[in-house]
């Protein structure tokens, strides 16, 4: 607008070139009224379509790391591409929640059958894998099936976006997809991480409870749990992890069950260990602690586990190490590997202040074990 | 996961070259009137100039994001560090990972006192901390 006064005023109002010069800006100025919202949306539809193009390059990557591993690790007799391409596209129905009473139970079950289901596809694709291995490759090929889904629902809000023209479709999306972008660089970073059995950021409360029972038996407990009596600061401690080194989260809810089953409720304090989300500012790898069950997951472990201390009126207290989404699926960081040892010590303070001398407690490393023994 | 991707091609729409050419048309005739009136009127050939001079700047620049190529879409993997100790002397080795590597893993016997030693840490290297 202020364009057009000073246009007409450069002394040559009759001028044809200069008539020109201001039709071609009232030009615009029409043009970016009647349309600027469809340029916003087509700069916003090609910042998707770039940011798509990187998604299904890293989906693609995925997948064909995925098959290098079963190929190299699995030696199977077929092609497993037809296999891994049925199974990237796998669904899990979660139960119907109108009544909810029972639900964890259901869900429980499904996650069951979905875990079974898994490793027997697995099996089938990689058949002289043996079972850390066949793990592995099962955490490998979830990562890679996370990366489809995040791939496939981007493609479908972008054509939906294209297809109805609506800004606020592709607004959405444009304005969600740095986050969505750090989640699968994220993922992209563990499937490698999977593929080659390293310990990754998750793995801190599992790396805690190994430190704490390396070097002392162990027994397993629960479905992928392994448990060892520890003495420690004059307490006695059940140390529990998912079994390693293959990638594991096994179900420290049943572990935790069995060792107050087995003490009859006498446990003095439970300290769960986990990896937990840290904001924006903080330092990754802080220790922080607090009450509760840390730990994550669909809710079937925590709800067995506050169940079990409700019981017998057992404290539950939470020790934490900060980081984000990236550093938690992704190789562990030295960061992480050194909290555990910051970790230990508050654990040692907390028995020390919590409980009495010859007192059973239960301490729980929680988290995927991927490439951390006992 | 290292290997990179072959980047597409990319021509210029006919749409965006319509545009660049018609803004590089009105600069220049933006840029001539500026020049011809600056000995008759020197106050009103000046927005000419600015006009003719930024037109220019915004098809040069419009040019060079049209043909500039998508970036290369290529993982850089994290450098992963197996740390082997040995308990007795503390003699330690550190190299890269290799599959088949997990913290407490018993390795090869200890060069200097022949005890078995053990893998103690695995974790990734930062390489912004490096520089």
């Amino acid at each position: 607008m202020l364009m057009i006064p000073q246009v007409s005023q450069l002394g040559l109002p009759n001028d044809i070139i200069g008539w020109v010069l201001q039709i071609a800006f009232l030009g615009f100025f029409v043009i970016f009224m009647f349309y600027g919202q469809r340029f916003q949306m087509t700069i916003m539809l090609r910042e998707v379509e770039k940011h798509l193009h990187r998604l299904k390059f890293i989906r693609d990557e995925g997948r064909k790391l995925a098959m290098e591993t079963i190929k190299e690790i699995g030696k199977p007799q077929e092609d497993p591409a037809e296999r891994v391409d049925q199974f990237l596209e796998y669904i899990s129905i979660t139960p119907q929640s109108m009544d909810p009473s029972g639900i964890v139970w259901k869900l429980e079950h499904i996650l069951d059958v979905r875990d079974v289901r898994f490793k027997d596809e697995v099996k089938l694709m990689a058949p002289e894998a043996d079972e850390v291995q066949l793990n592995n490759l099962e955490n490998t090929l979830e990562a890679a099936m996370v990366l489809n889904i995040i791939y496939k629902v981007i493609r479908h809000f972008y054509i939906l976006g294209k297809k109805t023209l609506s800004l606020y479709i592709i607004m959405q999306v444009q304005m969600v997809l740095p986050l969505i972008m750090r989640e699968a660089e994220a993922f992209a970073s563990a499937l490698k991480a999977f593929a080659t059995g390293q310990p990754i950021g998750d793995g801190a409360g599992a790396l805690v409870a190994a430190k704490l029972m390396h070097g002392h038996k162990t027994k397993k407990i629960a479905k992928d749990i392994v448990a060892a009596t520890v003495p420690l600061e004059g307490r006695i401690a059940h140390v529990l992890k998912a079994e390693g080194p293959g990638g594991n989260v096994g179900k420290p809810g049943d572990g935790i069950k069995q060792i107050i089953k087995e003490n009859k409720g006498k446990i003095a304090t439970i300290v769960m260990i986990d990896a937990a989300v840290k904001l924006e500012g903080e330092k990754l790898g802080d220790v922080a602690e607090g009450v509760g069950a840390a730990i994550g997951g669909p809710g079937v472990e925590q709800f067995k586990i506050e169940e079990s201390v409700l019981k017998y009126k057992i404290p539950t207290n939470a020790i934490i190490i900060k980081e984000d989404i990236g550093d938690a699926v992704s190789p562990m960081r030295k960061e992480i590997f050194d909290a555990a040892d910051a970790a230990i010590q508050r654990i040692k303070r907390l028995i020390l202040e919590r409980t009495k001398k010859g007192d059973a407690v239960i301490i729980a490393g929680i988290g995927n074990t991927i490439g951390i023994g006992q | 996961m290292t290997e990179k991707a072959e980047p597409p091609t990319r021509k210029i729409s006919p749409f965006s070259l319509a545009m660049i050419l018609v803004t590089v048309v009105l600069s220049v005739v933006a840029l001539f009137l500026g020049f011809t009136y600056e000995s008759q009127d020197p106050t009103s050939a000046l927005p000419y100039m600015l006009i003719g001079f930024i037109g220019l700047a915004i098809s040069a620049y419009m040019l060079l994001q049209a043909q500039r190529k998508p970036s290369r879409a290529a993982f850089e993997m994290p450098q992963v560090i197996t740390t082997i100790l040995c308990q007795k002397c503390g003699f330690k080795n550190i190299r890269d990972f290799e599959r088949g590597d997990y913290v407490f893993k018993e390795t090869e016997p200890c060069p200097k006192c022949n005890e078995k030693m053990m893998i103690a840490s695995i974790y990734r290297e930062d390489k912004e901390k490096e520089k």
